[in-house]
């Protein structure tokens, strides 16, 4: 779950992380009048949707006057923000960021994420800041230093000396450094953090270290004891079939395709898709229905598919372990009578009680037609489309 | 002969009181599993399953022996559990549950370097030794007794390579399902060392798929370390990058992880890659002949 700049701005300030000032804002109005709360002469409005890349797209205006902070947040209020992150969709624009303008004298980069290889936590900075880091690595690796932090131990101050030292700064930023980083890990630990990053994190006129964006990501599997920051939740920038299928329970991701696959287990749901590809045709969707699917999960699942128009056909590829294929076929028919689907609907079932289950099928009367294995449902599905 | 489990092994049922907890273990239990006892704090000294319940892992390991742990707790409570199953001596401990917050994980990691203890999972079916022991959520009556070693990061996959392998005859030693999550208990290296070392064992299916960077490492290991026959799946070909499948482990970020590139690493490795996990099976067959 992604927070937005503005609440991850918060939340660095809780920690005592420095952080520019400002206040969201979801009107021109209110935009506004923040300008005029914050004071000074330079302010920057920024467009509050899940990605990065808002600057190059047009998500972040400077204004020299309450009024062009005004006039920026009307036009960034309302429209979709295409950035290289957000697909040609683009995510929509509900509220600004007006901030008080700051001086730049250095662009460093900071962040942190559980590093896989190690399973421990990796503190990453750089001194090219305001760039994607991934270019950073690919062009100019030796620029990014990293230490990794054993979580007994935490973050140790002279790791992050090491991080300091290695982006140049002078001895008060260095002090400064070491705190910021110390309080940015504690952060991340007591938010269950996936993902913290500040890009940029400025040297300002003053020579003192500010965070100018701020970026975090809070784990799925551990919102159960992270309340507070599970309200921070924004649907409207979540894909909307994705957020209608976590609350049936169900893993769906949108794809570009034509033909829906409906299957039990990630990886099969992964390998489903490879197969329909492989035979020459385009997978719409992954979609899991998990371990224990119901009729009734089976039936929302269909829904779902069906809701997206591109949808010409429909691969189900169940293997019954613990689910049992007849009841996965009794879902099937009930799906395929209530909704009056239309299209062609494959199914491939094998595992515990597959011969119930396809007599289930062909017994039903309906236009469903059976696979025999992996390769022969992908090749009807995509002969269907 | 087999690898990690087998008809010897005594096996302690963490959460077996739960739910998911008395579904599996019954099942377990059918297949001929010698589950000795079981463990949920507070109900110490009830009966359930026909088997004795403790109060801790500690009790239950010393009045029973047992050697092998299976966790079926809740995902809030599942890092300590491990961890008790650890403390108490257990020397494999076996975790099914889904949805274990990563920090736990990388603590429970941290720790477990201080312990001679084996961790598969978490988010897995579980490991089998067909015919003799069955550990987890896998249907037992697909598998066989036979000649194919099997480590998979996908459940359902795991299914698919098992029941070909059945099919075409082959059969397998022991199958182990290492989990989808990102952080984890054994990899696909520690089961290729076994394997290789198991007489038994005349080939490895390994089943692989996006995120993180284990298929290139065990790539590594097999083309310096493995004799025998490995055949590898890749699931995740056409997963867009920067979208989680399913698994909290199966998402490509910043380019690395793609299948790809695991396919690239194990091609150059000598693994016959198969692009359709239906050819796992038939692969197998063709590498060990006969």
């Amino acid at each position: 779950m992604n927070l937005h700049e503005y609440q991850a701005k918060q939340l660095f300030a809780r920690f005592g992380i420095p952080v520019t000032r400002g206040e969201a804002a979801a009107t021109p109005a209110q935009a506004e009048a923040a300008a005029g709360r914050l004071g000074g002469e330079l302010w920057v409005v920024k467009a509050q949707v899940h990605a990065g890349g808002r600057g190059k797209a047009g998500g972040v205006k400077l204004a020299r006057s309450a009024e062009e902070v005004r006039e920026a947040a009307a036009a960034l209020l309302g429209q979709r923000l295409i950035t290289k992150q957000t697909g040609a969709e683009g995510l929509p624009i509900n509220q600004v960021f007006v901030e008080a303008g700051s001086q730049i004298e250095r662009e460093l980069y900071v962040s942190m994420l559980v590093d896989r290889a190690a399973e421990r936590i990796a503190v990453i900075a750089s001194a090219a800041g305001g760039m994607d880091i991934e270019e950073v690595a690919a062009e100019t690796p030796e620029k990014i230093i990293t230490v990794i932090v054993h979580p007994a131990a935490g973050l140790l101050p002279h790791q992050a000396r090491q991080l300091a030292h290695g982006l140049g700064l002078n001895k008060d930023q260095v002090k400064q450094f070491v705190k910021l980083a110390g309080n940015l890990y504690r952060l991340f630990i007591e938010s269950d953090a996936s993902m913290v990053e500040i890009n940029p994190l400025i040297v300002n006129g003053e020579g003192d270290l500010l965070a100018l964006d701020a970026k975090i990501g809070i784990e799925e599997n551990a919102l159960f004891r992270q309340a507070d920051l599970q309200a921070m939740r924004d649907p409207s920038q979540e894909d909307e079939m994705e957020r209608s299928a976590a609350e049936h329970d169900l893993n769906y991701v949108s794809l570009d395709g034509n033909i829906a696959c409906m299957v039990n287990g990630a990886g099969l749901a992964m390998a489903t898709m490879d197969l329909i590809k492989l035979h020459g045709g385009e997978p719409a969707n992954f979609l899991d229905v998990g371990g224990g699917a119901t009729p009734d999960r089976v039936a929302a699942a269909f829904k779902l598919i069906l809701s997206n128009p591109s949808v010409k056909a429909i691969l189900v590829n169940i293997f019954g372990g613990i689910v049992r294929c007849d009841l996965i076929a009794e879902g099937i028919v009930q799906a395929v009578r209530e909704i009056d689907v239309r299209i062609p609907v494959i199914v491939r079932l094998e595992g515990t009680n597959v011969d119930k289950g396809k007599a289930l099928l062909s017994e039903s009367g309906l236009a469903i037609t059976p696979a025999d294995d992996l390769t022969d449902a992908a090749k009807k599905a995509v002969g269907a489309v | 002969m087999s690898i990690l489990v087998n008809k010897e092994s005594r096996i302690i049922v963490q959460g077996l009181t739960g739910r998911q907890g008395s579904f599996h273990a019954e099942q377990c239990l059918e297949y001929g599993t010698r589950i000795v006892a079981g463990v949920t704090p507070g109900r110490g000294g009830e009966e359930h399953l026909g088997q004795p319940i403790f109060d801790t892992v500690s009790d239950a390991v010393e009045a029973t022996g047992a050697d092998v742990s299976v966790i079926f707790v809740p995902a809030p409570a599942a890092a300590d559990a491990i961890l008790a199953a650890a403390d108490a001596g257990v020397k494999l401990v076996v975790c099914i549950t889904e949805g274990i917050p990563v920090l736990d994980m990388v603590k429970v990691k941290a720790v477990l370097r201080d312990h001679d203890c084996r961790l598969i999972g978490p988010n897995c079916p579980g490991i089998i030794t067909p015919g003799e022991c069955k550990i987890g959520i896998m249907p037992g009556f697909i598998h066989q007794p036979g000649r194919v070693g099997v480590i998979s990061r996908s459940g359902t996959l795991t299914y698919e390579a098992v029941f070909q392998t059945t099919n075409n005859g082959l059969g397998q030693t022991t199958c182990v399902g290492i989990g989808g999550d990102p952080v984890r208990g054994m990899d696909f290296i520690d089961c290729l060392e076994l394997f290789e070392q198991d007489p038994a064992t005349e080939g490895i299916i390994m089943v692989g798929e996006i995120g993180g960077s284990d298929e290139e490492a065990a790539a590594r290991y097999i083309r310096d370390h493995v004799t025998k026959p490995v055949v590898a799946y890749v699931a995740g070909v056409t997963a867009p990058p920067g979208k989680r499948m399913g698994h909290a482990g199966a998402i490509i970020s910043g380019g690395e992880g793609t299948a790809a590139a695991k396919y690239a690493a194990l091609e150059e490795a000598g693994v016959a890659t198969v692009r359709s996990p239906a050819e796992l099976g038939s692969a197998m067959r063709a590498q060990l002949g006969g």
